[in-house]
């Protein structure tokens, strides 16, 4: 079994079912916590304020898009570019078709990809970049911050040497990243990812039952 | 201390809702950019999320999801010692005023604010709460009113507030309409607001009352995050306005006493209330739609503008009520940046006001608010809570600023046509 079997074949199934697995244990690990139910009257709907909650914070608010445009400018172009590379990228579809869901969709011409890329490396360093030089972002990071980080970061420079697929280990190697940042998601910060819904969830309601959602 | 104590609050204290909290928080810091503490000292440690670092501590160690096998390979954090409360505790009361205004611009919608309050709760497990709380604590506890104005005092206060308004104000009385319950604040620096409730209750054809069983709203069980002080205090109103049988109860103008009594107050007492919460700012407003109250056709000049109260606003809903109180009395109002919901806090919301300790960085923290005051320079500041009330005219001396601080309530009363 050459490496690249290897990768996609073994590893893969056990680094994809620790990412589903894991992802899915700490998701209903967080729901069975429970929450005692509110008995105060509700001035409005705590779902209608759990649903705008979702969206409300997709864009600082209230004022701070001066002092906070550095972030949402920098977030937005790494996770749009990643996910597009993720969604769009022609290798993608094709293996997601071959080893997950059995059918394909459009894929992003070769330029496309360079361009999402391009977008979402400067997106990530720009963020990391203000990880190790903002005073309140040295102060409040720890270790899982940049290892996330920095396995996105391989990741993405891997998928970028295999664009050309000149050469199986470059393949090999992007998967062998691939799977070490799926091993690692659940059992870290990146679990933000899914995460954030619950919190914009339980925010929004809590401000939508008293008739406001900030 | 009792470090173990705060350990096992910390982790009953973490339900669903923290649990997505301090599990989705990805270190952006964005949060520090809302906080005033922050913004006028640039002190990194009053970053809101860094607050919670013994709670996400506790979690990630004891309770997380997975975290048990991240332990076997010695991934979790290191447990919380009593260096870190002691050094926290600063934080968690003296640096934070609960307003909630960090979970505005984080991306994750965290309650930053909803967990400092889980938090403080640890700390007085731990017995770690300042001294001015625990003094107030005491006073609740030994006479029964925070700032310890006992029942006879009340009633001297309420004589002379109807003596000098011409209307007899009754207290205890059976089968009115509404239970008013004041600020500590109010009942101590601004009792003029019982002669004004008294002349706009009497032109709206109100019938009211005031207990000398409960009157105070002020609730420093909430603030120093006491469950058992907390719930005592509700009970004290759920009781006396129960023995009124009225139909509802009135919240003063007082920012957290009305997210005590309305929406923390059923679930600390474990059961829906008999009357209805209505606050101040309500009822007027709705006094108003029906035409019962009226106002002169000569409006205030002044050039006025309205400090939210973060409780009341924000976390408390009552946005539009004050603005259309003011529009009603006022020819010159006009909002800050970011009014409503964004608004910067006073400075000495959650119980920070009554923290000694904490009075420099308060003081100091007020230079957030006043640069939103400079923008629009007002020449006079109106508020609906008599903490903010107290410390922004505290604050406004302490800055060489001339700006009168009014009631809302009391506006409202002085352009009553009657």
């Amino acid at each position: 079994m050459t490496f690249l079997e290897i990768t996609e074949g073994p590893l893969w199934v056990l680094a994809s079912s620790v990412f589903v697995l894991g992802a899915l244990w700490r998701i209903i690990g967080i729901i069975r916590f429970g929450r005692k139910p509110d008995i105060s009257i509700p001035r409005a709907s705590a779902l209608m304020g759990a649903i705008k909650g979702q969206f409300l914070h997709f864009v600082p608010h209230g004022g701070f898009s001066f002092r906070t445009r550095y972030h949402l400018v920098a977030g937005y172009m790494f996770h749009l570019g990643l996910f597009a590379l993720l969604i769009y990228a022609a290798p993608h579809v094709l293996f997601l078709k071959e080893n997950v869901v059995g059918f394909d969709w459009v894929t992003m011409p070769r330029w496309g990809f360079i361009l999402s890329a391009e977008i979402a490396f400067a997106g990530l360093i720009l963020l990391w970049i203000r990880r190790i030089s903002d005073p309140v972002m040295i102060q409040i990071s720890d270790a899982d911050d940049h290892i996330a980080s920095w396995l996105t970061f391989l990741a993405m420079l891997t998928g970028c040497l295999a664009l050309d697929e000149s050469h199986d280990s470059l393949r090999a190697l992007h998967m062998l990243s691939v799977e070490i940042w799926l091993i690692y998601f659940p059992f870290s910060r990146l679990m933000h990812a899914v995460t954030f819904v619950f919190s914009r969830g339980y925010t929004g309601a809590f401000f939508g039952r008293r008739g406001v959602v900030p | 201390m009792s470090v173990s104590a705060a350990i096992e609050t910390f982790v009953n204290n973490i339900d669903a809702s923290a649990a997505a909290y301090l599990d989705s928080c990805v270190h952006c810091g964005q949060c520090a950019q809302a906080c005033h503490f922050y913004e006028t000292t640039g002190d990194v440690r009053y970053t809101p999320v860094w607050k919670l670092e013994p709670m996400r501590r506790v979690y990630k160690r004891h309770k997380a999801p997975l975290s048990g096998i991240k332990k076997m390979f010695g991934l979790v954090p290191d447990e919380v010692d009593e260096d870190m409360l002691k050094e926290w505790e600063e934080l968690i009361y003296d640096s934070c005023t609960l307003c909630g205004r960090c979970t505005i611009v984080c991306p994750m919608g965290i309650d930053i604010a909803g967990l400092v309050r889980k938090s403080r709760e640890a700390m007085v497990a731990a017995g770690l709460v300042p001294e001015g709380l625990n003094a107030a604590a005491k006073r609740v506890l030994e006479i029964g009113r925070p700032l310890g104005i006992k029942p006879e005092i009340m009633a001297k206060i309420v004589g002379e507030q109807a003596e000098e308004v011409g209307i007899p104000i009754e207290l205890n009385k059976v089968g009115v309409d509404y239970m008013i319950i004041l600020s500590a604040m109010e009942v101590l620096n601004f009792y003029e607001v019982i002669g004004a409730l008294a002349r706009i209750f009497k032109q709206a054809g109100v019938t009211w009352t005031i207990s000398t069983e409960a009157y105070e709203a002020t609730n420093v069980g909430i603030q120093m995050g006491d469950k058992e002080i907390a719930r005592t205090l509700v009970q004290r109103i759920v009781d006396a306005a129960e023995k009124l049988q009225v139909k509802y109860v009135v919240s003063p103008e007082c920012g957290h006493a009305y997210s005590a009594l309305n929406w923390e107050g059923p679930n600390l007492v474990g059961k829906n209330y008999d009357f209805e919460v209505i606050h101040i700012l309500e009822l007027l407003d709705q006094l108003v739609r029906e035409g019962r109250i009226k106002t002169k056709s000569e409006l205030d000049q002044r050039r006025v503008t309205f400090h939210d109260p973060c409780q009341i606003v924000r976390r408390g809903g009552i946005v539009d009520e004050p603005r259309n109180l003011l529009h009603m009395v006022s020819d010159n109002f006009i909002e800050m940046e970011n009014y409503g919901v964004a608004n910067i806090c006073c400075g000495g919301g959650g119980g920070v006001s009554s923290n000694s300790r904490a009075e420099e960085l308060r003081i100091k923290s007020f230079g957030a608010k006043k640069k939103q005051l400079d923008a629009v320079g007002p020449e006079a500041l109106v508020t609906a809570c008599g903490n903010c009330r107290n410390v922004l005219e505290e604050a406004i001396d302490e800055f060489g600023m001339d700006l009168p601080v009014l009631g809302l309530t009391e506006l409202v009363a002085e352009y009553l046509d009657d």
